[in-house]
């Protein structure tokens, strides 16, 4: 076992968060420093000078084992408006296509005096080899965010999620909220469940065909409903999952067009949760198979301000590491 | 010597505004810096009678020591709500000491324009200044030891109130 695995690897000794990893394991009041310091940040996207000057000189180096523009480029916006140095490097197409090991990228970005790592693996835990060798070596000083392991987690989405839900409906204790689609293969779905858990929400349903539910998924606290009527019924938060196109020619779903009309959240269907339900959906969207476009565009989604609060979130967690 | 005896901040209040009235302009706008400065400025624009909104600003983004502190674990957000660009600013905090955080938020506020000045206000200067910033208008020049500290505190009833604070 990881040394780093046997307490929590994102705090350091005095209980503040290091690393960013997963959100299981946080203690609530890491999650509403992130939320709360997220809130200040989101007024320098509105200045003239859309910059702060809280990393000014530090590295951050955006590793990328697997490709996603889109994440990766709200980390480097994140970075760049607090000034820090970024650097992106799409390890898929160079070092690790000569064969070179993680840990070995790594230490040779470490000799380039990397001040922060935001990693994306497609092997869940990466991430956390990553810290552990860092703690191994004796390089407390650098910073690591997981922007997504695997099926493991994506702890900066979750928080974003919770943003939102908490710009939106203010208090966490009173609100049922249905997660929609692919919950077997999404680190999204996984992050959602452990902040709504840690955050006290009332009510967390897993909705979708048995095919795509994990095994044991109620063991994490959730309802699961296999339909979605039931599962959007009077719901406050509808948060719809991408669909991935690479699962549609497997053997867990008949065709898109089928999912769609089982699962596709259509104004109908909406109808079903409280009138001032709110969509949302982490991007990027298969308008047709997991939602409609009356939905997309329509006055309940939220889906755009949470690519704005995405920002200041992993600006939050950036200072916060960066600070500890 | 220790300090026994505080003023009354509220009456310092009033002492600040008639200074401050001589110099303001049509425009000139008052800036309080988190938290103490935003309660004196609230006063400042009440007693000067002036309209618009002040401006708020939280200098955690802007700290010279983030390297040894981290970040600030409570940071409000900085609120302009107004064209900085060419406008005569009045920056209003509580106490004065080593100007540092006078310097933070002056860089802050040249991230939303290019004021025509800033001037800084303050209720207490109690020096030990490390950077080269002076207040106009001050109420209060006051002498502190090294382990001392003053705290502005809004109290009960919404008096502002100041409280001598020592550290081990």
């Amino acid at each position: 076992m990881l040394d780093s695995l046997k307490r929590n690897p994102q705090l350091n000794a005095n209980g503040e968060l290091t690393h960013l990893l997963s959100i299981h394991g946080l203690p609530v009041e890491i999650l509403t420093q992130v939320l709360d310091t997220a809130s200040s940040f989101l007024e320098v996207s509105d200045r003239d000078v859309k910059k702060v000057p809280l990393l000014r000189g530090k590295s951050v180096f955006n590793v990328f084992f697997e490709n996603s523009t889109r994440t990766r480029t709200t980390f480097e916006i994140a970075a760049k408006r607090l000034s820090a140095d970024v650097i992106n490097l799409d390890v898929t197409r160079s070092s690790t296509a000569k064969g070179e090991t993680l840990l070995d990228t790594v230490d040779n970005l470490v000799a380039m005096h990397a001040d922060m790592f935001v990693v994306r693996h497609a092997a869940s835990g990466a991430p956390y080899l990553i810290v552990d060798h860092l703690y191994r070596v004796g390089r407390r000083d650098v910073h690591v965010v997981n922007a997504g392991d695997g099926r493991h987690s994506h702890p900066t989405q979750g928080l974003l999620d919770m943003y939102t839900i908490r710009h939106y409906k203010k208090d966490f204790t009173q609100l049922t909220v249905a997660i929609v689609g692919d919950i077997l293969h999404s680190r999204v779905a996984r992050s959602d469940i452990h902040a709504l858990k840690t955050l006290g929400v009332a009510e967390i349903r897993a909705v979708g065909p048995q095919t795509l539910m994990p095994l044991e998924v109620e063991k994490m606290g959730v309802r699961v409903c296999n339909d979605l009527q039931v599962g959007l019924k009077d719901c406050d938060v509808v948060i719809m999952l991408r669909l991935q196109n690479e699962r549609m020619n497997g053997v867990l779903l008949p065709s898109a067009r089928e999912y769609f009309r089982s699962y596709g959240l259509t104004p109908k269907t909406l109808a079903l949760a409280k009138p001032d339900a709110i969509v949302m959906h982490p991007g990027p969207m298969n308008r047709g198979v997991e939602i409609d476009s009356e939905v997309a565009d329509g006055p309940q989604a939220v889906i755009l301000p949470q690519v704005s609060f995405g920002i200041a979130v992993r600006m939050a967690v950036m200072s916060i590491l960066a600070g500890n | 010597m220790p300090l026994t005896n505080l003023p009354d901040a509220e009456m310092q209040c009033v002492e600040l505004a008639k200074l401050v009235r001589p110099q303001l302009q049509p425009n000139t706008m008052l800036v309080g810096i988190h938290s103490g400065g935003v309660w004196v400025a609230r006063r400042l624009h009440e007693l000067l009678g002036m309209t618009g909104e002040i401006g708020q600003i939280d200098v955690s983004f802007y700290r010279d020591d983030f390297g040894e502190k981290g970040l600030h674990p409570q940071v409000k957000p900085t609120l302009i709500p107004f064209d900085v660009e060419a406008r005569p600013l009045i920056l209003v905090d509580d106490v004065l000491y080593t100007g540092r955080t006078t310097r933070a938020a002056v860089n802050e506020l040249f991230d939303y324009g290019r004021p025509a000045s800033i001037k800084l206000a303050v209720l207490a200067d109690r020096g030990g200044r490390e950077l080269p910033i002076c207040a106009e208008f001050c109420t209060w020049q006051v002498e502190l030891g090294d382990n001392e500290e003053l705290v502005l505190e809004p109290e009960v009833a919404g008096r502002l109130q100041w409280k001598r604070v020592e550290h081990a």
